[in-house]
């Protein structure tokens, strides 16, 4: 499409009366470079002042004892070493590998069966869609505090909905096992975001294709596999990869329910709820241990990108980009 | 959420995109479709209502703790703590809302509330539009690597900055201070610039060409004949940067330490360690918290869903 319209040869439109001539350095390509630059000039400024400096601050600090008020010392390696023998730290990196392996493929499954339902023409569609969409709009600190009330094991809703088929519910936050868990029920609650994004995908697919194979004789499962699933599998890979990089900065909710901002040592019981970016905050902001708190930055940058790159590497093969090309 | 709402305003999008330029198959395409046998017809229609059924469900299940919420804040402490849950009380206990909203300093944090995430959205607005133009109408031979660029910084996460980004802000002097959280809203933010972008494509090169011929500057083409024709991803991209100023609690938590600068959600979290029994005001509280956003939401959706269902076309 972009290209399409890009290739369009627009002859060198003449000066404009009235104009002079531009001659000697500010040619027109000149000119056309000035005003592209004049326009991104804002993100310019923002990525090297509010990105790649800060980066490469903060790689230099990770290699100091930075802690904001004392004197700045050079360390070597020492963060990174401390931080390979920190219990905690190794601790709150299960708990967030727990978020990437549970929480992201159940809510990819689930909001693309949202967006396979939304997509079927039903009565009432829209609204549908509408009530699906809704907890987006809830803020984040309100759903905290709106599912530490719902997740009380006695007088809660969560459990309450379990009572009304007859199963006892367990503690949830109150529980080193459950209290995971219960944050990826509160998660699935707001799939509706991505199954949106799924939606459009499904909407984009030719319903030629569809027929064609149904023509050919393929059931409703082998047309799901083989028409529906190929169609959506670049946003499939979008979805997981945004899943993915979420689900490694995981912060609010789990701060929130965790009791975090009370100044407590635990964030949930037993630290069940100590993720990544929570420990790096406390170390960072409680602790002012900027050196140790930027080691540990890299250290989850390093592993969102090897995850991202297994997440590329299992998909080149599967991934099937010609269906939206052909759109 | 009643039936006459069903045709109005509400409406989510029925195609891909609703930009100009090809879209994806209108909304009547199941209908157009002849079933080529009748069993199958038969089949389809049973389909078609167990997706019904299904989607009751879970729309149930969703609203469930909307209306949990709702009637959590209209009840007695005494009436929060029953087996079983009572879910209809009365009399409505509307005091909650006001004992809520005058143990937290409620108004002086609204308005904080309001004017951040009004400012968000002016400088996200601005500086996308601004910037998307550079990348998708000036031809300059730097647009695509500045487009790859900002690709690549789309998938940076902000965990490898939020620290050092602070030491950058406390060395300005700006701690304490709403410029942390305002400033980089009007330097752009790759993912609204990419929504920007996208858009900006689709507008016929032609009407901006002949605007250039009769010898108007790159500024004027943006301001008049640009972002004019934009309105549907202007207020996609409005809504989505007031929800996440509204709701964003990282940022205020670093930059502000004064309860008086505090946003809503500053607030509501230290009502939380404060009263955490009272699920009642609590309630209440959030009640009153969430209510601008759905509002928001009901207000802008016609074009905001439209938005949000992107196109992957890279380009």
């Amino acid at each position: 499409m972009a290209r399409a319209l890009e290739a369009v040869p627009v002859a060198a439109p003449p000066v404009a009366a009235g104009r002079p001539a531009r001659s000697g350095w500010l040619t027109r390509r000149r000119r056309r470079w000035l005003w592209g630059l004049f326009f991104v000039s804002p993100w310019l400024i923002g990525l090297v002042g509010l990105t790649l400096y800060p980066m490469a601050l903060s790689l230099y600090y990770s290699f100091t004892n930075y802690d904001i008020v004392g004197s700045t010392q050079w360390v070597g390696t020492s963060n990174y070493q401390l931080l390979w023998n920190d219990p905690e730290f190794r601790q709150a990196l299960g708990n967030t590998l727990y978020l990437v392996v549970v929480m992201v493929p159940l809510s990819l499954a689930a909001s693309l069966v949202y967006a396979l339902l939304l997509n079927v023409n039903v009565r009432g569609q829209r609204v549908f869609r509408t009530v699906l969409y809704l907890p987006q709009m809830v803020p984040t600190v309100a759903s905290a505090i709106l599912w530490l009330w719902a997740l009380n094991p006695q007088y809660g809703l969560v459990n309450t909905i379990l009572g009304w088929a007859h199963v006892l519910g367990p503690l949830w936050l109150s529980s080193i096992t459950w209290s995971k868990p219960a944050i990826v029920l509160m998660n699935l609650w707001g799939v509706g975001g991505a199954a949106i994004i799924f939606l459009a995908g499904l909407q984009g697919i030719s319903p030629a294709l569809l027929d064609a194979a149904r023509v050919d004789g393929a059931g409703a499962w082998s047309r799901f596999r083989h028409v529906t699933i190929p169609a959506l599998s670049p946003l499939i890979l979008f979805n997981a990869i945004m899943g993915v990089l979420s689900a490694m900065q995981y912060f609010t909710q789990a701060f929130v329910m965790g009791g975090g901002d009370t100044g407590g040592t635990s964030i949930g019981v037993g630290n069940s709820l100590q993720f990544a970016v929570v420990y790096l905050y406390e170390v960072a902001f409680a602790d002012l241990r900027v050196g140790y708190a930027s080691a540990m930055g890299w250290v989850l940058f390093l592993m969102m990108l090897v995850v991202i790159g297994l997440i590329l590497k299992f998909s080149v093969r599967r991934v099937y980009y010609e269906a939206w090309r052909a759109r | 959420m009643s039936t006459s709402t069903d045709e109005r305003e509400i409406s989510l999008p029925e195609g891909p995109l609703a930009l100009p330029g090809p879209g994806g198959p209108g909304p009547g395409r199941p209908a157009a479709h002849v079933p080529l046998l009748r069993r199958r017809g038969v089949r389809r229609a049973t389909g078609r209502t167990a997706a019904l059924l299904v989607l009751t469900g879970l729309s149930v299940l969703v609203l469930l703790p909307f209306a949990w919420m709702l009637v959590s804040s209209l009840k007695t402490n005494q009436q929060l703590f029953t087996v079983p849950v009572q879910w209809f009380v009365w009399p409505l206990h509307l005091s909650n809302y006001s004992n809520a909203l005058s143990l937290i300093p409620f108004w002086s944090q609204l308005a904080n509330t309001v004017m951040l995430s009004v400012l968000t959205v002016v400088g996200t607005v601005l500086s996308g539009s601004f910037v998307a133009y550079g990348l998708a109408k000036v031809d300059w031979p730097g647009r695509r690597l500045m487009f790859g660029l900002l690709l690549a910084t789309m998938l940076l996460p902000g965990v490898i900055t939020l620290v050092p980004t602070y030491v950058v802000f406390r060395d300005l002097g700006w701690v304490n201070t709403y410029l942390p959280l305002i400033v980089p809203t009007f330097l752009g933010s790759p993912y609204y610039i990419f929504l920007f972008r996208q858009f900006f494509l689709r507008i016929p090169e032609p009407i901006s060409e002949a605007a250039r011929i009769d010898g108007a500057s790159e500024l004027w083409i943006y301001a008049r004949v640009v972002l004019p024709v934009s309105r549907p991803v202007i207020s996609a991209v409005a809504v989505l940067a007031f929800v996440q100023a509204w709701t964003d609690y990282l940022g205020p938590l670093i930059y502000l330490d004064q309860p008086s600068q505090w946003t809503l959600s500053l607030g509501l979290t230290a009502f939380l360690t404060k009263y955490s029994a009272q699920w009642n005001f609590m309630m209440a509280a959030a009640v009153v918290f969430t209510l601008p956003l759905i509002i928001v939401f009901f207000v802008a959706s016609k074009h905001f869903l439209k938005g949000i269902a992107f196109d992957t076309d890279v380009g």
